[in-house]
């Protein structure tokens, strides 16, 4: 219990902002049934009439979202039990839940309350979890979300990613010109908080293991720089300026070591490894294609990247420690941008699909290639930390919008923000507890 | 809109080469007169004819009439024929002052992955920085930049756009 309190605390006042507008959720895609589930309304003691957040919305939006449950309307509840003792099952099978979720919140303090839940199977009338956690106002919503990840694990054996947060590049086009920001938000668009704000474009984001710094290109004064930013203090380094390209920065699984393209002045770009501590740069490639990019290995031993070295862009990988790269992807004429999913089972990347290009997801041990997107110009794709999810941008009209999708294809959603054009997405990591 | 485009650049070519056609410039970079603009005899490639191109563009060459944008075909960092006259012209005015200074900023179309895209950009200034420094400017005179598919002209999704946003800007920067 202690340890959730200290942890959820940290990522909210890591990423306590002002909202910029919500991002609203449709589904696009539901290629599996959906689990009915009831969430019942929380039950509240404390000062005022009301809790500070509606708990329970915010665990039955979350598994909403998923894509695998379909939450029962509260005007369909026989009973609204607070406690498990309150339960009654047959009403529950009456309306044909499947599981039940009951809770309740208990004010401690001025700034202080225990949210507790409980999670039942109906059919067979048992208690699958339950849990108490201390949160303040300010915790609140992280506390729902940790909750809901807790529920959605128990239910389907996936880890939840409710609690994880997604950082994006968004352009607003101005008349003087564009302003382009780098944003980080909760994954169901809550609490948007600008990172950086330039007239000058921002690229590449990429979270460091830790989720408390990003990487990032940037091109103020008219050329490109590879920046590390400390979420928390705003505090901003400038890692790599050396002549020509700087760009597609990705952290090793270990933190220390950024994987980035370096062009030098003849443009010839090629992978580098940058150590975070030294400053020194390892060269990779030196082939004269573009090389670029690059993306680690979850265990460390390869960073997989986009070369044209056969002609078009495909997918290689090389030893991080050096060594002779080797081409990964062989089916269509353009793969680029990789990202294996943190499991190591699965490989992302944008895929030229009969002139769309679109998210593909390749099992790395079959390589059997699966098309999982259905935009004319998808890109970016990021895993969720659970490995089940990727997010990617798409176009809508002339903007870029994010979508989410299940790595089996399945379950394909749009998360649309008010701010221009949106670009860029990046998962972060779980939050560590 | 490209037509147009490409019909006015045509056209400020022609206007620039002066009213002989035959001193418009061959566009073979390999083509010994640009070897001789290297050495600075700019005028003997132009002629003596004060409405020459040589001189105007010697006295005022931020003036806007000679295009300071180089369009590229898809998937293609390759010069094309009708634009090798525009970089030879920018490469006169190189070699002929080593203190002026260009920026050649690369771009793509918005198509395919973003950084891969900045590869393209930086393929094409690269193109044209080498054409340039075949035909007489020096290395330290040319910085290049990749914007890639992040500082588009033209906003809309069509292969007319497309086309508009696959360049390269000749900057002057002093």
């Amino acid at each position: 219990m202690y340890r959730h309190a200290i942890i959820l605390g940290f990522a909210a006042w890591l990423f306590s902002g002002n909202a910029l507008g919500d991002i609203t959720v449709e589904i696009t895609k539901g290629g599996v049934a959906r689990t009915p589930v009831a969430v019942v309304p929380f039950g509240w003691t404390g000062q005022g009439a009301e809790m500070p957040l509606d708990i329970a919305e915010v665990i039955a939006a979350d598994l909403q979202r998923s894509g695998r449950f379909a939450p029962i309307p509260e005007e369909n509840m026989l009973q609204k039990p607070t406690t498990g003792a309150e339960l009654d099952f047959d009403d529950w099978s009456f309306v044909k839940a499947e599981a039940v979720v009951v809770g309740r919140v208990v004010q401690t303090g001025e700034n202080a309350y225990d949210v507790s839940f409980q999670l039942f199977d109906v059919f067979r009338r048992e208690q699958l979890v339950g849990y108490r956690i201390p949160a303040s106002r300010g915790t609140m919503r992280i506390v729902a979300h940790r909750a809901a990840d807790m529920i959605y694990e128990k239910l389907t054996g996936i880890k939840g990613v409710f609690a994880t947060k997604v950082a994006f590049v968004t352009a607003e086009q101005r008349q003087e010109g564009r302003t382009y920001r780098l944003v980080v938000a909760d994954q169901d668009g809550f609490n948007e908080t600008v990172i950086l704000q330039s007239e000058d474009p921002i690229m590449s984001p990429a979270w460091s293991p830790d989720s408390r710094r990003l990487a990032y290109v940037s091109f103020e004064n008219d050329r490109s720089s590879v920046w590390v930013q400390t979420l928390r203090t705003g505090n901003r380094i400038q890692v790599s300026n050396k002549p020509g390209i700087n760009g597609a920065p990705s952290f090793s699984p270990d933190g220390r070591q950024l994987v980035l393209t370096l062009g030098g002045i003849d443009g010839n770009l090629d992978i580098h490894v940058l150590d975070l501590s030294t400053r020194q740069t390892r060269r990779l490639t030196t082939h004269r294609a573009i090389d670029t990019e690059g993306s680690w290995s979850p265990d460390g031993r390869y960073i997989y990247f986009t070369s044209d070295r056969s002609g078009g862009p495909q997918v290689y990988r090389v030893p991080a420690a050096g060594g002779t790269p080797e081409r990964v992807t062989f089916e269509g004429s353009y793969n680029a941008r990789p990202r294996l999913s943190p499991d190591g089972k699965r490989l992302a990347m944008v895929h030229l699909d009969r002139g769309n290009y679109r998210i593909a997801v390749m099992e790395v041990r079959s390589k059997e290639l699966l098309v999982v997107s259905a935009g004319q110009q998808d890109e970016s794709p990021s895993f969720a930390p659970n490995s089940d999810t990727l997010i990617y941008a798409t176009r809508q009209a002339r903007n870029g919008v994010l979508e989410t999708v299940t790595a089996d294809g399945l379950i394909r959603q749009r998360v649309s923000s008010g701010q221009g054009d949106v670009r860029e997405p990046v998962w972060s990591p779980f939050p560590r507890y | 809109m490209l037509n147009y485009k490409l019909a006015v650049t045509t056209l400020m070519i022609a206007l620039l080469a002066g009213c002989a056609s035959n001193t418009v410039p061959d566009p073979d970079p390999a083509d010994s007169t640009y070897d001789a603009a290297g050495s600075g005899a700019d005028t003997d490639v132009y002629g003596d004819d004060p409405m020459g191109s040589g001189e105007a563009l010697g006295d005022d060459y931020t003036a806007g009439e000679l295009t300071n944008v180089i369009y590229f075909d898809f998937d293609s960092s390759e010069v094309r024929a009708d634009f090798t006259d525009v970089v030879a012209r920018h490469a006169l005015i190189l070699a002929n002052d080593a203190s002026i200074r260009v920026r050649l900023e690369g771009h793509a179309d918005e198509r395919g992955s973003r950084e891969y895209n900045i590869g393209l950009g930086e393929r094409r200034s690269q193109s044209v920085r080498r054409m340039l420094m075949i035909q007489g400017a020096s290395a330290s005179q040319i910085a290049t930049v990749s914007f890639g598919e992040e500082r588009p002209v033209a906003l809309g999704s069509d292969e007319d756009s497309w086309a508009q946003n696959r360049r390269v800007e000749i900057k002057y920067t002093n």
